[in-house]
């Protein structure tokens, strides 16, 4: 039944899928934090900028961000990422493309968790005689962080999701495989069947697990 | 009264998008009748290959475009007849199979595996496999020296493939939606090279924007027979042969390359025989 | 939250902030100057590129228009198809039985883990075997089916968490004047809960929107995305060109659904009539995500 699946390298498209979701995370949530600290510091233009970012990356469509990496970074400003091989030039293109769009997210959900840090806390460490890279490393991120791990772990699985937009730009991974499976075999549902169960996989345990952290470290109030 | 509005509010939202799918589905014209009473008849060409069929604000130009207006013409229809629709690659098979179009002339080779599916008429054209380069490139000679180099294709294109397995097993591969993606990373010198039939690649290197930027490598890796494709056992595929016969002797197939490929400086084959498909 | 996380600015600080303002300009301007030298040496800005769009409308009647049509069509379809599903499915979910209420939910989870794109390959290869929809119209019917299913099981929650908000007195009372539970969520909580989603369902909108363009670059759906390819081939490979006028394109569309969708938000919650509930924006993206979800309606 599963004799078509030989030639085929099923377990390497997804463990791409799962790199491309890693790095991209890692990514994002750095560039996403960054972006929130400058949305709600004290200099104007950090905000307009990081306000203009979220509010424009959120509403462009992912493939145009990812074919734009690819045509615009790759193939008109000679970006290589450091790579002279194609494919993996390709790869890094695609988690830069996906880090940038997934970060808009991710400032967004922690802009969210910083909202439900009660005042009292910024302004008892403003007391103290804190500034402002203080109050909000100190203090208030380290607790929006842990309000933010439920918002957080959604933007992950809609980042697990999104990694297969890379098909559009040759990155092999589990929808680029499933793609050209569906093309060469006769065995479209089995093949379907297959994919979603990967998927599933990916997207229910970590849905399941963080959600279990998320109640594990929220903050009592 | 404040919820009367917001209800008002999404009831036009609703109307407006109701109306957008509206617009959006009278252009369908009703397209069961194509050769019948209506008079009318429907031909698939490509809508992104400039110098073969292209689709551009005026209408629609190209060598294929040319070719089936005049076999049309032949069959009876005058132009304002035709109806065209786009036909990917994948698509062919199918849409000559269910009777979309009456038939094909879309940069399509004949080959034994096309040929169990569905008839073709001609050939019309010869063309070969080539790569496009840049004209300052001198270092690609023979298919070999594609080992190593950047080769941009089409996405689901065999002719890619064909490079990688037969010719140039160390060529890269970088896959695009389209040729004029691959275009772009030509020009800028990310690809070295891009790889499809030569009266595409002609077509690209023609384009008022690309004078003198590109060439074609002249490599001739392989020959691609151009016929119109019809549907199985159709009685169009001995009209049609009788119309390219025509078309050939009374000059205007000539008249056609020269309007279409003269521009790009492109060396057709002379007018294949119908029938004589070189492998 | 902002203001209450920094001092006044005395003078020490004022000047540190020119300081990072005038950092944050130059960097910002050398990587501009940068882009755009580069987009300059390599001809990308030349005037012969960019006058399809901006000395002319032929570009925009021949390729954008229609692609932009096709866009919005399969959107519209996509969410007038699925908000019935959704308001069903959603409504199941919240059943007494549980031979109903499984059901329900592991379709909505099931479909809400796996990618959108998966879906439409899927439908694409499924439309081409089993039925004999014309290839014409086969990558809409493939969109469409792909954005319904993952878009019903999001709209589910979203009608599911719309009737949650509202305040349980709200269904006891209907029950105190002896409603039957189908009563009860006929005539009192979905015109409530309806209400209370519209900014939500607006903001859905724009997620189905963006993924449209999947259609588009992935199969061969001629949406707005793909008629920048046609364009492109036209105009001389002008691939930076047109990308940039769809992504301008796409922003404005998504940018005036998303503040309408706020403008609605602050709307309702200024509401007196109402019961005060409502699902705010930021409500879509917690639901789109398989899993358990709280607290995601803000009673305001």
């Amino acid at each position: 039944m599963f004799d078509f699946l030989e030639g085929y390298d099923l377990l390497g498209a997804f463990w791409t899928t799962v790199q491309l979701t890693l790095l991209s995370a890692v990514g994002s949530l750095i560039w996403g934090t960054l972006l929130a600290a400058m949305r709600v510091g004290p200099v104007p233009l950090m905000r307009g900028f990081a306000t203009a970012y979220v509010n424009i990356v959120r509403n462009i469509p992912l493939t145009v961000i990812i074919l734009f990496s690819s045509l615009g970074l790759y193939s008109t400003l000679n970006i290589t990422m450091g790579s002279e091989v194609v494919k993996t030039s390709n790869f890094r293109l695609a988690v830069l493309g996906l880090m940038l769009y997934t970060a808009a997210f991710v400032c967004e959900a922690l802009r969210s968790g910083i909202n439900t840090v009660p005042v009292g806390q910024a302004e008892a460490a403003r007391a103290l005689g804190l500034n402002f890279t203080q109050v909000l490393g100190l203090v208030v991120l380290p607790q929006a962080f842990r309000a933010a791990v439920g918002p957080l772990t959604n933007v992950l699985i809609a980042l697990t999701k999104n990694t297969t937009v890379a098909a559009a730009i040759g990155v092999a991974e589990a929808a680029y495989l499933m793609k050209e499976m569906v093309e060469n075999e006769a065995q479209l549902v089995l093949i379907s069947a297959i994919i979603a169960v990967g998927f599933c996989c990916l997207t229910l345990p970590t849905g399941l697990f963080l959600g279990w952290v998320a109640k594990k470290v929220a903050v009592k109030r | 009264m404040k919820l009367r509005k917001v209800t008002a509010a999404s009831a036009a939202v609703l109307a407006l998008s109701l109306a957008a799918t509206a617009c959006g589905s009278d252009d369908k014209k009703d397209d069961s009748g194509s050769s019948g009473g209506s008079k009318k008849i429907t031909i698939g060409i490509k809508f992104d290959q400039p110098g073969i069929g292209q689709k551009t604000p005026q209408g629609y130009t190209g060598f294929d475009v040319d070719v089936a207006t005049y076999v049309a013409g032949k069959l009876g229809y005058s132009e304002d007849q035709i109806e065209w629709k786009e036909s990917k690659s994948a698509d062919r098979e199918t849409m000559l199979k269910r009777g979309d179009v009456d038939f094909i002339a879309a940069s399509y080779s004949i080959t034994p595996e096309r040929e169990q599916l569905v008839d073709f008429a001609g050939p019309y054209l010869l063309a070969h496999q080539d790569v496009l380069i840049r004209a300052d490139d001198n270092s690609i000679k023979a298919p070999a020296d594609l080992n190593s180099k950047k080769l941009c294709s089409v996405t689901g294109s065999t002719s890619a493939q064909n490079v990688k397995d037969k010719l140039a097993p160390k060529a890269q591969l970088q896959e695009y939606p389209t040729y004029s993606a691959c275009l772009t990373g030509l020009q800028n010198a990310a690809i070295d090279a891009l790889t499809t039939d030569d009266s595409i690649l002609a077509g690209y290197a023609a384009q008022s924007q690309f004078k003198g930027k590109f060439k074609l490598a002249g490599l001739k890796m392989t020959n691609e027979n151009y016929g119109i494709g019809v549907k199985k056992g159709s009685d169009l595929k001995d009209k049609i042969n009788k119309a390219l016969e025509e078309m050939v002797s009374d000059g205007s197939w000539q008249k056609v390359v020269d309007s279409n490929f003269g521009p790009a400086n492109y060396k057709n084959e002379p007018a294949p025989k119908i029938g004589d498909i070189k492998s | 939250m902002s203001s209450v996380l920094y001092d006044a600015q005395g003078p020490h600080a004022k000047r540190r902030n020119v300081l990072y303002t005038a950092v944050f300009t130059v960097a910002a301007v050398a990587v501009l100057w940068w882009v755009f030298s580069t987009l300059a040496d390599k001809d990308q800005l030349a005037w012969e590129k960019w006058k399809p769009f901006l000395g002319g409308t032929e570009a925009y009647t021949a390729y954008i228009w229609p692609g932009l049509e096709n866009t919005l069509k399969a959107a519209a379809l996509s969410m007038i198809i699925a908000l019935p599903l959704g308001a069903v499915l959603g409504i199941a979910r919240l059943s007494d039985h549980a031979w109903v209420r499984v059901p329900a939910s592991v379709v909505v989870e099931f479909f809400r883990a796996i990618p959108v794109l998966v879906l439409m390959i899927f439908g694409m290869a499924w439309y081409s075997e089993y039925t004999d929809i014309s290839s014409d119209s086969r990558p809409l019917y493939a969109v469409v089916t792909g954005l319904v299913l993952y878009n019903a099981s999001v709209l589910a929650e979203i009608v599911r968490a719309g009737i949650l908000s509202l305040p349980r007195g709200q269904s006891e009372a209907a029950m105190a004047i002896g409603l039957r539970k189908n009563q009860t969520m006929r005539l009192v909580l979905l015109p409530q809960a309806v209400t209370a989603m519209l900014p939500a369902i607006v903001s859905q909108l724009v997620v189905i929107v963006k993924d449209t363009a999947l259609g588009g670059a992935v199969m061969t759906f001629p949406e707005l995305l793909a008629s920048a390819n046609t364009m492109s081939a036209y105009y001389g490979a002008n691939t930076i060109a047109s990308f940039t006028v769809v992504a301008v394109i796409f922003v404005a569309i998504n940018f005036s659904l998303t503040s309408f969708a706020g403008w609605l938000e602050r709307r309702l919650r200024q509401g007196k009539k109402s019961t005060g509930a409502v699902l705010g924006v930021d409500a879509v993206a917690e639901l789109a995500a398989p899993g358990e979800h709280e607290e995601v309606t803000k009673v305001g």
